[in-house]
C-alpha cells in the first residue's frame, strides 16, 4: 500500500526541513534512502531530521554515514567500553565506533561517541505529554536527540550522545525524577502492563509490585555484582502481556482462585449475537480442560475446579465472563532466551499468594530476596537463574529458599527410577504434616 | 574535571501514578469490560459507569524531537495530554469522550501514523537495535521491521487474523527480540574467524572457553601468541564467544544468514506457552527491504489466515493441523535440520502412531 500524500507536509511523519542547519554535508546514503518510501514511518527520515537540525546534527549526520556503510558491508562497528556516571557502575551502554581510516582516524568522527543512556520507565509506561516533551529536551540538549521508547528490557532508551553529556543528561533527568536502569550482571529493569490502570483482567497491583521489587534492589541494579543479569516482570493475568514467562528471571502473575463470574444474561445475549455454532467451537471447545458447557438454555456451565485460568473464554466473551474476586500471584522463576542451555521458561514456585495486606507484599520481598541471595551465593558466573536450577535440580533451589515442594510446580510426576528414596517416610510426613496444617 | 560530582539520587523507578490519565487514576482497579468498536481502538468501561477509548497507534519506536512534539501536539489538542506506551513501541492515547475518537484518529494518520494493532491484528513488530547501536548485531533491526511494515501495513490496521500475530526480529542468536508468533533471527552458518593478534589482549580467555554451549573453545598459542582455537567440527556457529571476545568475528556479510520460527506464545491462553520453532532459514540478510523475509513471512501468514480457526494463535494452528500438513500448505521445504537435536530434543519427535495422511 502507498503511502497518501499529506494533507499538511509540515506536520507528517515524512517532513523534512527544507533548510539544513548542520555545518556536516550529508554522506551519500542511497540503501537507507530507501527506507524512506512506504506507508510505515520511517525511522531513516527520523535520523535525517536530527541530521538536519538537531542541536547534535553533526553527529547525526556522521551516525547516518556510518549506518549507511554497514548496509553496504553488512556488518556492525560499534565497540563497549567503559563509560559511567558518577556513583553507579552501570546503565551505560557505551559505544565507539570501529571504522577507521588508513591513518587509524575514525572514518565517521562526528559519532565515534555514541553511548546509550537506560533510563527506568514509569510503573505501566504512562506519561503526560509534558513529561514525555521534558524528556525530551533534554536528550536534545545533551544528546543526538534520539530515544527508543522501549527496549526489549523495557529501558527508555537514550541512544547517542559523548561520555562527557552522559553525565550532564542523567543529572538533568535525575534531578526531575528519573534514574538509570541496569546494564551488566545486575537487576534490570522491570516491566508492568497497564493493568488496573485500565484493564478489568488485572488480578493485582501490577505497579505496586513492579516498584516495590525493584525499588528494593537499587543496589543491585546500580552496582553491578551479581552473577549475570536478573529481570523482574509482572503481569495481571494470564494472558502475561509482560512475556514474563518466557522474558524474565521472576515472573509475577495475578489470579484468583475462587470461581470465576459469570453474567448469564450476558451469556444469553452473547450466544444471540454470535450464533451457538460461533460459542460452541470459539469458546466451549476451545477451553483447553474441558471445563465449559453451553446449557439447552444458552447459559454457561462451567467447572471452576477445572478451570485453570488460561484466559481465553474471558478474552472472547469481555461481558459475560470475568475473573473471580479471591485475588493473588502466581510467581514462575527462571525464565529466559538461548544462551547457554538453550531456552527456559519460568516454572511455578508459588502457585498463589495473596497480596492484600502490606505483610502479603513485604512476603513477597522478602521471598526476592531469599531467591537473589541463593542465587548469587551459589550461581556460576554468567548463569542465570533458570540454568542454576536447571543444573542443581529445583528442588536443591526451593530448600536453598525455604519453600515447600507443591504439586503444581509439575506437569508430570517423575518418570525415571534412577533416584535414592530412602527418606521416603520422612517426606510424606511432611506433605500430611502440612495438608493437616 | 573541577566542579564537584553530583551525587545520584536512586529514586528507581517513577511512580506512573503521576503521569496516568485521571479515567486510569479514579477507576483504578475497577473495570467492568471492554470491547473494540472497530480496530485500533479499545473501548474499556468501569464499573462506576465511566468509559475512555483508547487509540493505538504504531511508531517508528525511535522518536526524536520532531516526532515526540508532533503526536504530543496532536494528544493535547484531541485528546486529554497523556500516552502510555505497549510492549510492542505502540502508543495508547485515550479519550473519556467518544466524539473525539474520530478526529483523533483523523489528526494521528493525516500526520502518517497508523492506527491499528489491536485485537487479531499483525501488530507492530518487537525488535533489536541491530547495526544502529548493537556492538555484536548480524543484521540491522529497524530496517527489517520498516521494510517488513511497509509490506504488512493493511494487517496493522485491519483485524483479519485468527488471533493476534505478535513478530519480533533479533539481530543475532541471543534473541533480544524475544518469542513471536513470527520471529526473523540472524543465524550464523560459519565457525568465527579468529584475529589471533588480539585475543590475548582483549579477551579474558578461560571465560570465553566457559561461555561456548558445545565446549568447541580451547586456549591455544597461536604464531607464538596465546589465543584461542575453535574445533569447527564441533562448532554450532552461535556466536556466544562473539560477545566476550569480539576477535573472535561471527559476523559475516555472506554466511550470516536469516532464519525464521514461528509459533511462539506468551500467553497462558488455551495451551500453555510455547517456544517459537525453526521453519526456514539460509535467507540472505540482504539490505535494505530484505524481499526475501518479506516472501516467506507473507507466506506464512496468508496460510495462517487461511487456514486457521477463530482464535487459534499461529503455535494452536500448527499444534492442530500438525508439522506435515504446515509444511504441505506453505510449500516450505522440511529439512534435517528442522529435527532438533539440542538436550531434551527426543520429546519433540512424535513417540506414537498420530499421522495425518
Amino acid at each position: 500500500m502507498a503511502a497518501q500524500t499529506p494533507k499538511n507536509p509540515e506536520k507528517h511523519s515524512t517532513y523534512l526541513p527544507k533548510t539544513k542547519k548542520s555545518s556536516k554535508p550529508l554522506h551519500d546514503t542511497p540503501m537507507l534512502d530507501q527506507l524512506e518510501s512506504g506507508p510505515w514511518p520511517s525511522f531513516v527520515t527520523g535520523l535525517k531530521r536530527l541530521a538536519y537540525e538537531g542541536k547534535h546534527a553533526n553527529m547525526m549526520v556522521d551516525l547516518l554515514g556510518q549506518l549507511e556503510h554497514s548496509y553496504k558491508t553488512r556488518l556492525g562497528y560499534w565497540k563497549g567500553g567503559t563509560v559511567s556516571i558518577f556513583g553507579y557502575g552501570g546503565g551505560i551502554i557505551p559505544r565507539f565506533t570501529e571504522l577507521m581510516d588508513d591513518d587509524g582516524k575514525p572514518m565517521f568522527p562526528e559519532s565515534k561517541e555514541f553511548h546509550t543512556v537506560r533510563v527506568q520507565p514509569p510503573a505501566g509506561n504512562h506519561y503526560s505529554t509534558d513529561m514525555l516533551r521534558q524528556l525530551s529536551n533534554s536528550w536534545n540538549k545533551h544528546g543526538s536527540g534520539l530515544i527508543a521508547f522501549h527496549g526489549q528490557t523495557g529501558n527508555i532508551m537514550f541512544i547517542g550522545t559523548t561520555t562527557d553529556n552522559t553525565q550532564h543528561f542523567f543529572d538533568e533527568i535525575n534531578s526531575y525524577g528519573w534514574d538509570l536502569g541496569g546494564a551488566g550482571p545486575c537487576v534490570r529493569t522491570g516491566m508492568s502492563c497497564v493493568g488496573a490502570a485500565r484493564c478489568e483482567q488485572s488480578c493485582a497491583n501490577e505497579q505496586k509490585i513492579h516498584r516495590l521489587l525493584v525499588n528494593n534492589f537499587l543496589d543491585d541494579m546500580h552496582r553491578p555484582a551479581l552473577p549475570y543479569k536478573f529481570k523482574f516482570k509482572v503481569s495481571g493475568c494470564p494472558n502475561d502481556c509482560m512475556n514474563s514467562i518466557q522474558r524474565s528471571d521472576l515472573a509475577v502473575i495475578g489470579t484468583w482462585r475462587d470461581d470465576m463470574k459469570v453474567d448469564q444474561a450476558e451469556v444469553q445475549k452473547f450466544v444471540a449475537d454470535k450464533g451457538r455454532k460461533y460459542v460452541v467451537d470459539s469458546v466451549i471447545n476451545m477451553c483447553p480442560t474441558r471445563a465449559l458447557s453451553l446449557n439447552d438454555d444458552d447459559t454457561l456451565e462451567v467447572d471452576n475446579r477445572n478451570c485453570v485460568r488460561c484466559m481465553h473464554c474471558i478474552n472472547v466473551m469481555t461481558r459475560a465472563l470475568s475473573t473471580g474476586d479471591d485475588k493473588g500471584v502466581t510467581l514462575l522463576l527462571g525464565g529466559k532466551r538461548t544462551l547457554k542451555i538453550g531456552d527456559t521458561m519460568g516454572t511455578v514456585i508459588v502457585p498463589f499468594m495473596k497480596l492484600d495486606t502490606e505483610e502479603d507484599y513485604e512476603k513477597l520481598v522478602e521471598l526476592a530476596e531469599e531467591i537473589i541471595d541463593f542465587w548469587a551465593e551459589n550461581a556460576l558466573e554468567h548463569e542465570r537463574v533458570g540454568e542454576t536450577i536447571d543444573r542443581i535440580g529445583l528442588v536443591n533451589f526451593l530448600e536453598g529458599i525455604d519453600l515447600e515442594v507443591d504439586p503444581n510446580m509439575i506437569s508430570d510426576a517423575r518418570q525415571s527410577s534412577y533416584v535414592r528414596m530412602d527418606t521416603w517416610d520422612e517426606e510424606a510426613n511432611k506433605w500430611k504434616d502440612r495438608q493437616t496444617g | 574535571m573541577s566542579e564537584q560530582p553530583r551525587f545520584p539520587t536512586e529514586s528507581g523507578v517513577p511512580d506512573g501514578f503521576q503521569y496516568m490519565h485521571p479515567a486510569y487514576i479514579k477507576n483504578f482497579g475497577n473495570w467492568a469490560y471492554h470491547d473494540r468498536p472497530r480496530p485500533g481502538v479499545l473501548h474499556h468501561v468501569a464499573k462506576s459507569g465511566d468509559e475512555v477509548w483508547t487509540v493505538r497507534v504504531g511508531t517508528q519506536r525511535q522518536l526524536g524531537p520532531y516526532e515526540i512534539n508532533l503526536l504530543c501536539d496532536i494528544i493535547d489538542q484531541y485528546a486529554d495530554g497523556y500516552v502510555r506506551f505497549t510492549i510492542r513501541s505502540n502508543m495508547e492515547v485515550s479519550v473519556t469522550d467518544e466524539a473525539k475518537v474520530q478526529p483523533l484518529i483523523d489528526a494521528f494518520e493525516d500526520a502518517g501514523y497508523p492506527v491499528g494493532g489491536t485485537g487479531n491484528s499483525l501488530t507492530m513488530i518487537s525488535h533489536t537495535q541491530g547495526w544502529l547501536h548493537c556492538d555484536i548485531p548480524g543484521t540491522d533491526a529497524s530496517g527489517v521491521v520498516k521494510a517488513l511494515m511497509d509490506e504488512l501495513y493493511d494487517e496493522f490496521r485491519s483485524e483479519d487474523m485468527p488471533n493476534r500475530v505478535h513478530m519480533t526480529t533479533s539481530c543475532c542468536q541471543i534473541n533480544c527480540g524475544g518469542q513471536g508468533d513470527i520471529a526473523i533471527n540472524v543465524q550464523h552458518t560459519k565457525p568465527p574467524k579468529i584475529n589471533h593478534d588480539l585475543v590475548a589482549n582483549v579477551c579474558e580467555r578461560p571465560s570465553v572457553v566457559a561461555r561456548c554451549p558445545v565446549a568447541a573453545i580451547r586456549p591455544a598459542i597461536v604464531n607464538g601468541k596465546p589465543s584461542l582455537e575453535v574445533d569447527e567440527k564441533k562448532c554450532i556457529c552461535c556466536g556466544a564467544c562473539f560477545p566476550p571476545c569480539p576477535p573472535m568475528q561471527i559476523n559475516d556479510p555472506e554466511h550470516s544468514k536469516l532464519a525464521i520460527w514461528v509459533g511462539g506464545k506468551h500467553s497462558n491462553a488455551r495451551s500453555k506457552p510455547m517456544f517459537h520453532k525453526l521453519v526456514a532459514a539460509g535467507i540472505p540478510n540482504n539490505p535494505p527491504r530484505w524481499p526475501e523475509v518479506t516472501e516467506v513471512v507473507k507466506n506464512i501468514l496468508h496460510t495462517y489466515k487461511a487456514d486457521a480457526k477463530n482464535w487459534e494463535r499461529i503455535g494452536d494452528w500448527i499444534e492442530r493441523i500438525g508439522w506435515p500438513r504446515f509444511f504441505e500448505l506453505t510449500e516450505l521445504p522440511f529439512t534435517k535440520f528442522h529435527i532438533d537435536n539440542w538436550t531434551g530434543a527426543r520429546k519433540s519427535l512424535n513417540a506414537s502412531t498420530h499421522i495425518r495422511f
